[in-house]
């Protein structure tokens, strides 16, 4: 009997064995086309062109919307909608001849009169855009004929076709423009199916695409957004990857795993202790000098970010050749010094303040840390967890808030010091005075130095509490190919993906 | 049973036979063990803690246990003993306040539905029913998630659901007291229902109200954790174990450390507090006691 039962057990053993052998077998053979990744946030709607949100961008940019020109992976401009563009002499008029026989997901064709629709929509005056700087210098766009658009500028402007490769300033169709927030209409090569909010986004390959098809048929975007069910989705095989880890002590762990790559990568994320410029005490520069020299900011990142970032001086990403590396010993780490612009500025015994902070680790334990940095001169700050939504309501929006921690992704956004009404409220002549320059100067020497005199100046004002470069930590699985390194723009690209035999 | 408890009240017990049968208790004696620890520990910490939980030094992050560190360091490089000494102050202080405005507001409301009788109890009882129909620890999210979290609104939160606890418990002591002869007597002196339920029904329902506010406190305890645990509880830099379980989570396959001792710091304390009660309950409920 016992012989027996042992007997039955093996067979059972071998035949399941043969079976999942089969199963690896026919794995091997049919290649995979669909591919499903993580992310921490979801977007609060698919629109890029009416909302400053990064993940936005991260969902839609490349892969269902289109602009003229795009961003490729090392941050460079390439040609997208537009097949080709020339200049005139004086640098003020642009002519781009796009690419024919583009249809939108809906079947609509797309011609120069949609560029015209969309390049008007974004910089006129009802315009819901998040990024209205990038379209200022346009004086008019007109369409020569359906293939050529001729957009003429105010001013030469050295980065005009870096522009109009951002997310915000895609083309969409006028009669899908209204209803992109939730059922986005684009040229890209996938398009949009279907948003279980709370959960996923997914799109499927566009059969009408007019450029190079590509490889997978299906993608989606999965919102993870606790670290540690990050971790676990990545180990249990639910997600194939994350373009940017949200866990970044588990780096090592999923490092020394086989089946996964990780690749530590830079994006254009400078993350920094924002500050309320326009409320007492922070109008005081010696008070946000004092916390200049109070912030370790080798300490923040080996424990907030284990490790991964850049230390920076400025608001400037540091693989950038215009970056002013020395700004980052202007306010060196000197307590006694913090105590003594505090005790200048009327605070000998530090007062009490709150720091706002949004949920992703860089806020949450970078907070944690500066609250102990701070504690060391005086500054007691009540930390306030607060959701995304709550972030941009109270902090973004009504500019309710002391200190918050956030990471600026945007690509070379200094300009948004220049901005009226931003939400840490600079406001300086003299910083205006360089961005208006910056945008004349067509030389690049000339415009490297103007660059450097913006940085200068925001670090020598202590605007905010400048921190560390966003590492890109991409984590997936082994096999996959073509995803970014890098993130010069908020992007999850996933044109160039695919899966190897 | 109403007899016996007739037969408690005719023949009270003296301090010395409820000491001695204490000593004899083993849940009882185990339970005020480990209670007197945690609370010296939560006691000591206001003084002294083996390292300082609000300076944070990177280069000590995630070691291990050692004699430095008894129970290590976290991702902060914070000594994770002191941060349980803290964690405990902070867990005694939330639960005790949260059982406080539960006997605070319960215990009249439950008295005074008692010696009211008629639509005043019923309305005061059914409403009761109702919040105690609410999975208290559900509703207590759902109330750090509106009015923000913190260690405040986590101690009215739990505290609110104590409320209907106490209040039930001590309606029906008091109704089991009111029909006896002595509070007739009471009656016939002229003594009105406030005085009565003050000098009368309370004394005698004081070790129902032990035993009771022992389990609540245990289960505030493990509340706190569980709100912490989840973000909504007490914030940093006050130090919460349900907080450091969470924070652990995304370590534990190098630092284990970090959540083990925070995880046995719940485990012991809840266990301790239940063991405590269940003694008292043995050593001082007089209706278990004439059963055996």
């Amino acid at each position: 009997m016992k012989i027996l039962t042992n007997l039955a057990k093996t067979t059972a053993l071998a035949a399941a064995l043969t079976m999942s052998a089969s199963f690896v077998a026919i794995n091997a053979w049919a290649a995979k086309t669909d591919v499903t990744l993580g992310m921490v946030l979801e977007p609060p709607h698919l629109d890029p062109t009416a909302g400053a949100a990064a993940a936005i961008d991260e969902v839609v940019y490349a892969n269902i919307f289109e602009g003229l020109t795009r961003i490729g992976s090392k941050g460079e401009v390439l040609p997208a909608l537009a097949e080709s563009w020339t200049v005139s002499d004086d640098g003020k008029v642009y002519t781009f001849k796009l690419h024919t026989g583009v249809k939108f997901h809906d079947g609509s064709d797309f011609d120069a009169s949609d560029v015209k629709f969309s390049l008007d929509r974004a910089r006129g005056e009802k315009s819901t855009n998040a990024q209205k700087a990038l379209f200022k210098g346009i004086e008019s766009v007109d369409v020569v004929d359906p293939a050529t658009v001729k957009i003429t500028l105010s001013a030469p402007a050295g980065n005009f076709t870096f522009n109009l490769g951002w997310g915000d300033a895609v083309i969409v169709a006028p009669e899908t423009a209204d209803s992109n927030k939730t059922n986005p209409v684009g040229t890209g090569p996938f398009k949009f199916s279907k948003w279980a909010k709370g959960s996923s986004i997914e799109m499927v390959k566009s059969d009408s695409y007019w450029g190079k098809p590509v490889a997978l048929s299906k993608a989606t975007l999965r919102f993870i957004p606790d670290p540690a069910a990050a971790v676990s989705a990545m180990l249990a095989g639910d997600v194939d990857g994350f373009a940017n880890f949200p866990a970044p002590e588990s780096i090592p762990q999923l490092k020394a795993d086989p089946r996964f790559k990780v690749v530590i990568g830079s994006t254009e994320g400078e993350t920094i202790l924002s500050t309320n410029n326009k409320k007492a005490p922070w109008t005081d520069i010696r008070v946000r000098q004092a916390v200049a020299h109070a912030i370790n900011r080798q300490a923040i990142i080996d424990g907030a970010m284990f490790g991964l970032g850049t230390p920076i001086g400025t608001h400037f990403a540091p693989h950038h050749p215009a970056y002013k590396a020395d700004l980052i010993n202007t306010y060196p780490y000197d307590l006694d010094k913090a105590k003594a612009l505090l005790a200048e500025a009327g605070f000998p015994n530090g007062f009490k303040a709150v720091i706002k902070l949004p949920p992703p680790s860089y806020a949450r334990r970078g907070g944690e840390i500066v609250a102990a940095q701070l504690r060391k001169i005086g500054i007691e700050l009540e930390i306030v967890p607060v959701e995304w939504a709550q972030w941009l309501d109270q902090v973004f929006k009504k500019k309710d808030f002391d200190l918050t921690i956030v990471s600026h992704t945007e690509p070379q956004d200094i300009n948004i010091y220049a901005r009226k009404d931003y939400y840490f409220q600079y406001s300086s002549d003299t910083f205006n005075k360089i961005m208006t320059d910056l945008n004349l100067a067509t030389d690049q020497a000339e415009r490297y130095k103007l660059m450097g005199d913006a940085q200068t100046l925001i670090t020598k004002e202590a605007v905010n509490g400048y921190m560390f470069e966003l590492a890109k930590a991409g984590v997936w699985n082994a096999k996959l190919k073509g995803m970014w390194e890098n993130a010069p723009v908020q992007a999850t690209d996933l044109t160039g993906v695919s899966w190897a035999e | 049973m109403s007899a016996p408890v007739i037969e408690q009240l005719d023949a009270p017990e003296t301090w010395r036979d409820v000491a001695k049968k204490a000593l004899h208790n083993r849940s009882f004696l185990t339970g005020l063990i480990i209670t007197t620890v945690i609370l010296a520990l939560a006691i000591i910490s206001f003084f002294w803690t083996p390292w300082s939980i609000t300076e944070l030094d990177i280069l000590l992050k995630l070691k291990k246990p050692s004699l430095e560190h008894w129970f290590g360091t976290d991702h902060f490089g914070r000594d994770i003993f002191s941060m349980i000494m803290i964690g405990a102050r902070n867990s005694i202080a939330v639960a005790l306040v949260a059982v406080g405005i539960g006997v605070l507001f319960g215990v009249p409301i439950g008295c005074w539905a008692a010696a009211k009788g008629g639509y005043a109890d019923e309305v005061l009882m059914r409403t009761n029913d109702v919040i105690f129909a609410f999975p208290a620890l559900l509703s207590a999210v759902m109330i750090t998630a509106i009015f923000g979290p913190g260690a405040i609104n986590a101690i009215l939160a739990i505290g609110i659901f104590n409320i209907p606890v106490f209040a039930r418990i001590s309606r029906g002591a008091a109704l089991s007291i009111w029909p006896r002869e002595f509070i007739m007597a009471a009656e016939v002196a002229g003594k009105g229902k406030i005085r009565i339920t003050a000098e009368h029904i309370l004394p005698n329902m004081i070790n129902l109200l032990l035993v009771q506010g022992t389990i609540q406190f245990s289960l505030g305890i493990l509340a706190e954790a569980g709100l912490s645990y989840v973000g909504l509880g007490t914030q940093p830099p006050m130090s919460s174990w349900g907080r450091m379980l969470n924070e652990a989570q995304t370590m534990m396959s190098f630092a284990p450390h970090m959540a083990i001792f925070p995880g046995l710091a719940i485990v012991v304390t809840v266990l301790g507090l239940n063991l405590l009660g269940d003694g008292l309950r043995d050593v001082l409920d007089p209706r278990l006691r004439r059963e055996r």
